[in-house]
């Protein structure tokens, strides 16, 4: 079995309201000097094969078609 | 008009869509559920609004890619007219029917109440009972209805007058790109919007604006 981490965060460019809303709530808890917060998903997969490329290549598939969407998403993916 | 409203678990205003299809048509559209298919041979296939699968992942990211949305582009492709509504907009644009996505509303609010919309193309098969920035009431109800397209992709529909509604000016209650409502896409056959049409169609409803969409629908096939 290989665990995995799809990391999915919005692209640059694309407004997050509520990366801006954390931001905000982090100043008025006193936290100073914190820049931009952008907002994501992160999924924690288990799939069952040994075979690290078949599931690089079958997540890549996965984040493609369901897990981010690639007009405002961009995602990474990490294997354990 | 022959007409189809699909139903999805989570979905709240088929019942709406389908009241407003029935009087305005004067025929009662058929359902079909998310696991269907085939679909029945009709002029227009509705996907109302609601909270498909809870909203969990993205809006209407799962119930894109239930089977009857393979069956829905088919007959997209076909020439068919698609109607998406709210959560149907959010549908059409996860399933890649329609340009561009849909962000959280930039209040972060759930916004339930009446805008003003811009008639911004009155030439395409859904508003030509309208006029070109003719202004009409209409309800929204959403909490991602932000429209955001990138630039090279809002700069083709902007083009192409694929942006069908706008909400007037001043009156855009979700941050939505260039004030964007409502687009469709290239081919003009597919329409998707967050207002919600079906709830203003007659007296009972305070008003009628909405009716003009079906009407439009309804002359073009009847054409």
């Amino acid at each position: 079995m290989i665990k995995a981490r799809v990391t999915v965060t919005l692209k640059n460019g694309v407004l997050d309201p509520q990366g801006k809303a954390i931001e905000g709530a982090l100043g008025s808890l006193g936290f100073d000097g914190v820049g931009q917060v952008r907002q994501g998903k992160v999924f924690d997969l288990e799939l069952a094969t040994a075979d690290r490329v078949k599931a690089e290549a079958d997540l890549k598939a996965m984040c493609d078609k369901l897990l981010a969407n690639t007009v405002i998403e961009n995602y990474t993916i990490a294997l354990a | 008009m022959k007409s189809a409203v699909v139903q999805l678990p989570g979905l709240n205003r088929d019942r709406d869509m389908i009241a407003a299809l029935t009087k305005i048509s004067g025929q009662a559209p058929v359902t079909v559920w998310q696991t269907e298919t085939e679909l029945p041979d009709v002029d227009l296939i509705v996907i109302p609004g609601g909270f498909s699968y809870g909203d969990y992942l993205r809006c209407g990211a799962i119930a894109a890619r239930m089977p009857v949305m393979q069956a829905i582009k088919a007959k997209a492709e076909a020439g068919v007219k698609v109607l998406g509504v709210c959560n149907g907009f959010q549908i059409l644009l996860e399933s890649g029917l329609l340009p561009g996505a849909l962000m959280r509303n930039a209040s972060l609010k759930f916004v339930c109440r009446e805008v003003k919309l811009e008639v911004a193309n009155a030439e395409t098969d859904f508003t030509r009972a309208y006029e070109k920035g003719q202004i009409i009431r209409c309800p929204v109800a959403h909490h991602d209805g932000n429209y955001f397209a990138d630039a090279e992709t809002l700069a083709a529909i902007e083009g192409n007058g694929q942006v069908v509604f706008r909400y007037a000016q001043g009156t855009n209650p979700n941050g939505s790109i260039n004030d964007i409502a409502g687009v469709m896409n290239a081919r003009g056959n597919v329409l998707g919007l967050m207002p919600h049409p079906e709830n203003l169609i007659e007296a009972a409803h305070g008003g009628s604006d909405g009716r003009g969409l079906f009407a439009s629908v309804l002359d073009v096939i009847a054409a």
